[in-house]
């Protein structure tokens, strides 16, 4: 008994121990930030890596998310003869709720395990050490621009994803199942507003930017340096992206609508 | 791969995310329509507004010249008080128009529309539209049907 309170206890504590760890982490990210001022080009090319490698799938999934949400609303709203309310549907739904969330969760896997995977190998290879050798600071030159990438990257691609949503539903609701295309357009411009819809699904995307960089980059600096270690920490991070992106989506959305 | 091309592909990410940004607001919200903002208010005292919200849109003959900014109940009097804000271009309102509280369709939203009247002098602003007739509280049109049913048999 005394043995698994022990476990139980340490384990807790491991926990505590790596939340405290991530926190302090965090500090020192955003203390390094400020020095990209001085070299852009590495945001340039990490926003390559994140933003523009990501842009395909959060645009190909984007198309399908708005085509099928027409398709759903439509059968159910034909019910009452209201099928032109497609148009508010689709647009508020990705807007406010499936844009940032599905963008994020789009993100987590495409981006944030290739960072982790890719700073967790530094690590293990000592490159990061090396480069601690060589008296350059990695939070500077590794840590901070995939950070800063990752928290602009999110918003955008979550507006794109918004944006092409729309014109799928669009695209099922007015081209193939014959809805009056300027009541699909009407109805949306009516009752979705610019600053409390988009600006704060805006909002989201960075808050998503921000958790889920974090995470990746602690993963990969925080793992074991091994084989074995990269992997289960690039897990981790999917997971954890994941959970969290979901968790405050519903706390935002609380607090914002 | 080199930094040129990929400056360039950056670069086309970050026009992507204009273009988005540019459907969203002018396509998708309505941001558009917000901009025609400037107007005169006019005060409407009702005896009851029904469901009427902020934000409602007032029309004459259906079509929108204007938009519910406030709603206040007047303790002395027992009344709402509306204000509404009209857009400039609409400026030749008799004095004498009535503002009607109507529901579009039968469970749609409340809005108020304006029937001009004949009076020479127009509406300025912060008049006060003196002609008003409530909302339609379909529970009391209920119970009037059922107690003149009931009188009459």
């Amino acid at each position: 008994m005394s043995r698994f309170l022990e476990n139980f206890g340490a384990y807790w504590i491991g926990i505590l121990e790596r939340l405290g760890r991530a926190t302090l982490f965090l500090f020192q990210l955003i203390a390094a930030i400020f020095s990209l001022v001085k070299r852009p080009s590495l945001l340039i090319k990490q926003l390559h890596a994140t933003g523009v490698k990501t842009l395909s799938i959060v645009l190909v999934s984007g198309l399908f998310v708005g085509m099928v949400l027409a398709l759903q609303a439509y059968n159910t709203l034909i019910d009452f003869g209201q099928e032109e309310r497609i148009g508010t549907l689709v647009a508020l739904t990705l807007v406010r709720e499936l844009g940032p969330v599905v963008t994020g969760l789009l993100f987590a896997g495409r981006a944030g395990s290739a960072m982790t995977a890719e700073i967790g190998l530094m690590k293990a290879t000592e490159q990061l050490s090396g480069l601690e050798m060589m008296a350059v600071d990695p939070f500077k030159r590794v840590f901070a621009p995939r950070f800063l990438a990752g928290f602009i990257a999110l918003p955008m691609l979550a507006a794109m994803f918004s944006a092409v949503g729309v014109m799928g539903g669009h695209l099922v609701g007015v081209e193939v199942l014959g809805v009056d295309a300027n009541a699909y357009w009407s109805q949306m411009q009516s009752s979705v507003s610019f600053t409390h819809d988009v600006c704060n699904g805006l909002i989201k995307g960075l808050v998503f930017g921000f958790v889920v960089s974090w995470i990746s980059i602690f993963e990969g600096a925080d793992c074991i340096p091994t084989s074995e270690g990269v992997s289960s920490a690039t897990t981790r991070t999917v997971v954890y992206s994941s959970l969290a992106i979901l968790g405050l989506d519903f706390l935002l959305t609380a607090v914002m609508f | 791969m080199n930094s040129r091309t990929t400056e360039i592909l950056v670069g086309f990410f970050m026009l992507l995310f204009f273009l988005a940004m540019f459907v969203l607001a002018m396509k998708v919200s309505n941001l558009t329509s917000l901009t025609s903002t400037e107007g005169y208010t006019v005060v409407a005292k009702f005896e009851n507004i029904g469901g009427l919200k902020e934000r409602a849109r007032v029309s004459a003959s259906g079509v929108r010249v204007g938009e519910v900014t406030q709603i206040v109940y007047d303790p002395e009097n027992f009344e709402a008080i509306v204000t509404l804000k009209i857009q400039n271009t609409f400026n030749s309102f008799p004095l004498d128009t009535t503002a009607s509280i109507y529901t579009s369709g039968l469970l749609g939203e409340q809005y108020i529309g304006l029937d001009p009247g004949a009076e020479e002098d127009f509406l300025q602003n912060d008049d006060e539209i003196t002609l008003t007739q409530s909302a339609i509280v379909l529970e009391r049109l209920i119970g009037q049907v059922l107690f003149s049913r009931s009188g009459g048999s």
